[in-house]
C-alpha cells in the first residue's frame, strides 16, 4: 500500500496538512505572466521558490518553462531585496532581452516588506529599464490563497501593468479565461472564431507552454498576448471571466480603471456551462451563434446519450481548484452521475455553498470542503469511508487510486505522469466529448479488467 | 575507446559569453569559467552568490536539506513547518525509491505523504509556533511515528519561530517520538548546498548514536552519499550482498532512522556524492574513529575499483578472493554491453552539469563508452570538490558560509574506537588507499575542457551552439530547453524515470539508455521535408531578440 498510514477514521486536524489539495502563490503567477507574449517571469525571493516553479510547470507541460529569480541570501533577507531585484531587472534585459518582465513576490519577499512598485520606479528612475520595455508585477504572498490566487493576482497585475483607456471603444470582447491549458484557450479562441466574435483574450499560454520542437530554442515562443493587444483591452465593450477565483478579479479591475463591465462565468467545462459561455459571448459580442454549434452541441449530447449507462448512478470523488470543480461537477450531474466527494485547498467560502446548491436535488448526500485542512488525507479517508467509482484529480490522486482500485482520471494541475491535456482541450462541446472519453474509459477499462471471463463483452 | 584528447580551445566562445555581461557580472563569472590546463594549478570559483536573474539551475538551502538528505528516509515524518508550496514541491519529485517491504506490509514508510504546517497570514504576524506544536501532536496521533522532523521555510526564519524550541518540549511530551528541528531557511546560503550541512549537522546531533546495537556481519560499512535514485542503492545492495558485507545504513536511499541511528557501529564509511554529506563522514571520524575514503560506483571500471579498495581496507584474503570472484563474474558481461553499444557512442561527445558529484561521476560512465565530455561543472559544489581536497586550507569562509553552524566535535569518551592504528592506516595509504581524500572533477578533465560553475542559460545555450554536444546532461528544468534545440538531455537527478544506473547493472542501463538517446530517430526529423535542408538542426539554437 502506498497509503498505509492513513487510517479509516478520520480526527480533526487545525495544525498539520496533509497530502495537500494546493500549492502556493507564486506559481500560478509564473504560469499567467507566461501568458504574455515576450514575457520574462521573475520570482522576487530565495532561488528555490523559482527553481521549484519552473519545476512544477516543466514537468507537467514537458516544455521549457523560463523565469529569473532574485536570488536572496541572509544578507537580502535582512537588509531587504532592492539590491537583488534591481540588479536582476539589469541583467535580464540585458542578456535575454525580454518585452516585459513580470515580477511576482514570495512569502520571504512579502514578509520582509519589499516594495515592488518602489523598486520597479527606482529602476526606472535609475535607466534600468530599456526603452519601450516593460516591468509589471503583483503581490503573491504564499501564505495567503492558493496557487489559483496567484495566477489571478498575476492576472489582475497584467490589467495594472498594461491596459489602457483611450476613450475610443472598441468593438471586442475581453475574455480572461481563467487557469485552463494552454489546449483550452486554444479552443476558446477558435470558439471565439467561429462565431466572429472578435475578442482579446489573456493570459494565453498556448503556443509558449506547448511550443513546437522545430530544433530551435526560442526563449519567447510565437505565443502569448501582445503587449498591444493587452493595452487595447481597457477600450473593451465587455469582459467575460471565466471562473471567480481565477478572472474575477482582473474582470473588476477592468471595471473599476476603464468602465469596461463584466461578467463572471464558469469555466466552460461541460455541457451547460457551455451553453452559458456561448450565449454569454454571443450577446456581449453581438453576434448569432452559428449553426455549427448546434452540430457541436449535438456530438456531445449524443456521446452522453449513448453511454449513459456505464456513467449513470456512478460515485465520483474529485479534488482540485474550485474553477474547475465547480463546472465539472455541475457536468458529472448533467451525466447523471453522483459527486459523492469534493475536495479544495483553496478557499474561499462561496464554494461549498456553490456545490450544495448545484447538488442539492441529485446528490444531497455530498461531502464538500474546501480550504485549511481540505487535504487529499481527509478526501482518502472520506473514500474509505464511503467509496467512489472514479477519482478526478491532479496526478497525485494514482497513489489513493491505486490503494482503493479506483479508476482514476488525470484533471487539473498539475498532471506529472500524462500528456494529453496541453493538447487536448477539456473546455467547450469537444472538451466534453473529450472528458467523456476518458471517464469512459477508465470506467470501461476497469470492468474489462476486472470481470470474469464469462462477463467479458465484445460490445458495450 | 577513444583516448583521452586535447580539445579545441574553448577561450573565444568564453569570451563571446562573458560579453554578452554587464562589466562587473562578465568579471564576476570569469573565475567560475575555466579552461582546464593540467599542467597548473587552477582556482574554479564556486559556492558563491548566484547573480540575480541570470537564470541558474540553482534551487535553496531547503530543498538541499529536506529534498536531498532526509526526503529518502521512509520511518520518519518530515513536517515542513512553512506556507504549503515549499513542502508539495519536494513531495515525491526527487524518485528515490524505498523498499519498506523488507519490514512486512505494515513497516513504516511516511515517503508518499507530504506534511506541512500550510502557514497563512494570521501565523506570519502573530508567529507560527502554537501551530507547529498543533500539527507535531497530530502527527503523533495519527501515524505514531518514531521520528518528526522539523522543516524551516524562509518566513519561519523571519518571524522568529524557535522550530528546535518546539521540537525539545514536543519531544519531551510525546515521550517515544524523537523530534528535531533544523533551520534551513531557503534564504540561508547560496544553493542547496547549506541544506546539505544542515541535515548533516541535525543528522549527527539528534540521530547518529542513539543505538549501540552491535552490528550482524562480519564486515560491516556505511554508504554515505548515495540516493537511490531509480533504485541504484538497490543495486548496490545487490553487489554488497554478493560480497559478503554488511550495509548497517545508506546516507540517504532506501534509508531508515534507524539505520542512521545505528551507523556509528560500522567499521567503515564509503563517500559516494562528497559534497552533499563528507560533512557526517568527518564528523563520524572524529567523534568515532571511524576512517573514510571517496569510492564512486557511477561505471563499471569505477565499481570494481571500489570494491577493490574496501577489500583492502580488511586485508582480509577471504573478502578480497571473493570481491575478485564478484568482479568477476559480473564485468564481462557490463564490458560487452559497452562494446555493443560503441558503433553508436564512440567519438560522441557530452557535457553535463548537474549537482556536486554527479557530473564528476558521470564521466566514468561515458568513458566507458568511448564518449568524451568536452565540457561540466556543478550546481551547488564547492571549490574542493573541483580541485580536491587540498584547497581546504585555502578556501576563505565568506558571509554566507559563517552563517551555517559548523559543529564542534570530540572524540566520544566511551565509544570513540580508531577501527585503525595510525600505523595501519599509513600503511594503508601506502599501498594506494587515499583515506579522507577526494581529488575532486578538474583532475580528470581533458586539457582545453571547459568547467564551469552555476552555469546560466545564456552560458548554455552558448556552449551547446558552440560544442554541438550529442547528448547534454542536466536536470528538469533544462530538459526541454535543450531538447528544443534539437539535442537529447539526459536528466541525470531523475534519470529520466529510468535506471538504476550504479553499480554493475546500473552500467548496462546507462549504456543502453545512452545509445537509445543517440541513435532516436525523431531528432532526424525535426524540420518540415519541405522546408530547407541546408541547416543542421542541432545547431542552429538562437535566441528570439
Amino acid at each position: 500500500m502506498l497509503l498505509r498510514h492513513t487510517p479509516k477514521e478520520i480526527t480533526e486536524r487545525k495544525g498539520v496538512t496533509i497530502n495537500p489539495a494546493k500549492t502556493c502563490q507564486p506559481v500560478g503567477a509564473m504560469y499567467a505572466a507566461l501568458g504574455v507574449h515576450g514575457c520574462l517571469p521573475h520570482s522576487h525571493g530565495s532561488q528555490g521558490c523559482c527553481s521549484y516553479h519552473r519545476s512544477v510547470l516543466t514537468r507537467h507541460y514537458k516544455d521549457p518553462i523560463m523565469a529569473g529569480t532574485s536570488s536572496f541570501t541572509e544578507g537580502s533577507s535582512v537588509f531587504g531585496g532592492q539590491a537583488n531585484l534591481l540588479a536582476a531587472l539589469t541583467n535580464m534585459f540585458t542578456i535575454y532581452n525580454p518585452d516585459l518582465v513580470a515580477v511576482h513576490t514570495t512569502c520571504l519577499s512579502e514578509t520582509i516588506g519589499d516594495d515592488i512598485p518602489q523598486i520597479v520606479h527606482k529602476a526606472t528612475e535609475d535607466g534600468k529599464i530599456p526603452e519601450g520595455k516593460h516591468v509589471i508585477h503583483c503581490n503573491t504572498p504564499s501564505y495567503v490563497g492558493s496557487h489559483v490566487t496567484g495566477f489571478s493576482n498575476m492576472c489582475t497585475g497584467i490589467v495594472k501593468g498594461l491596459a489602457k483607456h483611450t476613450g475610443n471603444a472598441i468593438d471586442q470582447v475581453n475574455i480572461l479565461p481563467g487557469w485552463v491549458e494552454p489546449s483550452d484557450m486554444r479552443e476558446i479562441k477558435r470558439i471565439a472564431k467561429e462565431m466572429e466574435a472578435k475578442i482579446v483574450m489573456y493570459p494565453d499560454t498556448s503556443d509558449v507552454v506547448d511550443a513546437p520542437q522545430t530544433g530551435e530554442f526560442k526563449m519567447y515562443p510565437a505565443g502569448g498576448t501582445t503587449v498591444e493587444a493587452i493595452a487595447s483591452s481597457g477600450d473593451s465593450i465587455k469582459t467575460l471571466a471565466c471562473g471567480s477565483w481565477a478572472s474575477e478579479d482582473a474582470a473588476k479591475q477592468l471595471d473599476s480603471s476603464f468602465k469596461v463591465p463584466y461578467e463572471v462565468l464558469d469555466i466552460p467545462v461541460g455541457l451547460s456551462a457551455t451553453d452559458r459561455f456561448i450565449e454569454a459571448l454571443a450577446n456581449a459580442a453581438k453576434v448569432p451563434v452559428p449553426d455549427s454549434f448546434i452540430a457541436e452541441r449535438g456530438r456531445l449530447v449524443d456521446v452522453i446519450a449513448d453511454m449513459t449507462q456505464y456513467l449513470h448512478g456512478k460515485k465520483v470523488a474529485i479534488f482540485g481548484d474550485p474553477d474547475q470543480l465547480i463546472p465539472m461537477v455541475e457536468f458529472l450531474l448533467d451525466l447523471d452521475m453522483i459527486p459523492t466527494h469534493v475536495i479544495s485547498g483553496t478557499p474561499g467560502k462561496k464554494f461549498t455553498a456553490k456545490i450544495k446548491e448545484l447538488c442539492a436535488e441529485k446528490a444531497p448526500n455530498v461531502q464538500v470542503q474546501n480550504g485549511a485542512q481540505s487535504d487529499m488525507f481527509l478526501l482518502h479517508q472520506w473514500i474509505k469511508n464511503e467509496p467512489v467509482d472514479l477519482l478526478l484529480g491532479n496526478t497525485y490522486g494514482k497513489y489513493i487510486a491505486r490503494d482503493e482500485e479506483i479508476p482514476f482520471v488525470r484533471y487539473g494541475f498539475p498532471i506529472l505522469d500524462r500528456i494529453g491535456h496541453s493538447y487536448f482541450s477539456t473546455v467547450g462541446y469537444t472538451g466534453g466529448i473529450r472528458l467523456l472519453e476518458m471517464m469512459l474509459g477508465a470506467i470501461m477499462d476497469r470492468q474489462e479488467r476486472e470481470c470474469s471471463d464469462i462477463k467479458m463483452e465484445l460490445v458495450m | 575507446m577513444s583516448e583521452k584528447r586535447k580539445l579545441p580551445d574553448p577561450s573565444i566562445v568564453k569570451e563571446e559569453i562573458l560579453a554578452k555581461y554587464p562589466p562587473k557580472i562578465a568579471r564576476k563569472r570569469a573565475k567560475s569559467m575555466v579552461v582546464v590546463d593540467q599542467t597548473v594549478d587552477q582556482e574554479i570559483q564556486s559556492n558563491v552568490r548566484t547573480i540575480p536573474g541570470i537564470i541558474t539551475q540553482r534551487g535553496c538551502c531547503y530543498a538541499g536539506c529536506k529534498g536531498v538528505v532526509l526526503g529518502p528516509t521512509r520511518d520518519i515524518v518530515n513536517l515542513v513547518h512553512g506556507p504549503i508550496g515549499c513542502s508539495f514541491y519536494a513531495w515525491l519529485t526527487r524518485r528515490n525509491q524505498t523498499d519498506a517491504g523488507e519490514e512486512g506490509p505494515d513497516g513504516e514508510n511516511f515517503i508518499n505523504y507530504c506534511f506541512s504546517t500550510d502557514m497563512q497570514d494570521e501565523n506570519i504576524v502573530f508567529g507560527g509556533e502554537k501551530k507547529l506544536k498543533q500539527a507535531i501532536q497530530e502527527i503523533y496521533e495519527i501515524f505514531k511515528p518514531k521520528a518528526i522532523g522539523v522543516f524551516s521555510t524562509c518566513p519561519v526564519g523571519l518571524i522568529g519561530d524557535d522550530v528546535h524550541a518546539v521540537s525539545r518540549e514536543m519531544k519531551e511530551k510525546l515521550g517515544d517520538c524523537n523530534v528535531f528541528g533544523f533551520s534551513c531557511e531557503g534564504y540561508k546560503g547560496v544553493s542547496q548546498s547549506a541544506g546539505h550541512h544542515i541535515a548533516n549537522n541535525a543528522l549527527f546531533k539528534h540521530v547518529i548514536g542513539n543505538d549501540d546495537t552491535a552490528p550482524k556481519g562480519k564486515y560491516n560499512i556505511n554508504l554515505l552519499g548515495e540516493y537511490n535514485i531509480g533504485g541504484d542503492a538497490f543495486e548496490l545492495d545487490r553487489i554488497f550482498d554478493l560480497c559478503g558485507i554488511n550495509l548497517i545504513s545508506t546516507f540517504s536511499g532506501n534509508s531508515t532512522v534507524s539505520g542512521f541511528e545505528r551507523s556509528h557501529t560500522a567499521d567503515l564509511n564509503l563517500v559516494m556524492c562528497h559534497r552533499s554529506i563528507n560533512y557526517v563522514a568527518e564528523m563520524m571520524e572524529t567523534k568515532y574513529g571511524i576512517p573514510w575514503f571517496k569510492v564512486n560506483f557511477i561505471g563499471a571500471e569505477a565499481t570494481a575499483k571500489s570494491l577493490r579498495r574496501l577489500g583492502e581496507y580488511y586485508g582480509d584474503a577471504d573478502l578480497i578472493a571473493r570481491i575478485e570472484e564478484v568482479i568477476a563474474a559480473e564485468l564481462p558481461g557490463v564490458k560487452a554491453a559497452a562494446k555493443a553499444v560503441l558503433p553508436t557512442t564512440d567519438g560522441k561527445l557530452a557535457m553535463m552539469f548537474v549537482g556536486g558529484s554527479r557530473a564528476h561521476h558521470y564521466q566514468e560512465l561515458f568513458a566507458e563508452m568511448g564518449m568524451t565530455t568536452v565540457s561540466a561543472g556543478y550546481e551547488f559544489a564547492h571549490r574542493d570538490d573541483y580541485e580536491g581536497r587540498k584547497v581546504l586550507p585555502s578556501i576563505k569562509v565568506d558571509a554566507d558560509s559563517r552563517n551555517i553552524e559548523e559543529l564542534k566535535i570530540e572524540p566520544d569518551e566511551t565509544r570513540y574506537n580508531p577501527r585503525k592504528t595510525e600505523e595501519e592506516l599509513a600503511e594503508l595509504e601506502k599501498n594506494g588507499l587515499e583515506f579522507s581524500e577526494y581529488k575532486g572533477m578538474y583532475t580528470e578533465m581533458a586539457d582545453q575542457s571547459l568547467i564551469v560553475d552555476d552555469i546560466s542559460h545564456w552560458e548554455s545555450d552558448k556552449l551547446i551552439e558552440y560544442y554541438k554536444p550529442d547528448i547534454f546532461c542536466a536536470g528538469i528544468k533544462e530538459k526541454y530547453v535543450v531538447q528544443k534545440m534539437g539535442i537529447p538531455l539526459k536528466q541525470l537527478h531523475s534519470y529520466d524515470y529510468g535506471g538504476p544506473y550504479a553499480g554493475f547493472e546500473g552500467a548496462k542501463n546507462f549504456y543502453t539508455d545512452i545509445e537509445r538517446m543517440l541513435s532516436t530517430t525523431i531528432w532526424k526529423k525535426l524540420k518540415a521535408p519541405w522546408l530547407s535542408k541546408e541547416t543542421d538542426p542541432c545547431i542552429c539554437a538562437e535566441f528570439v531578440a
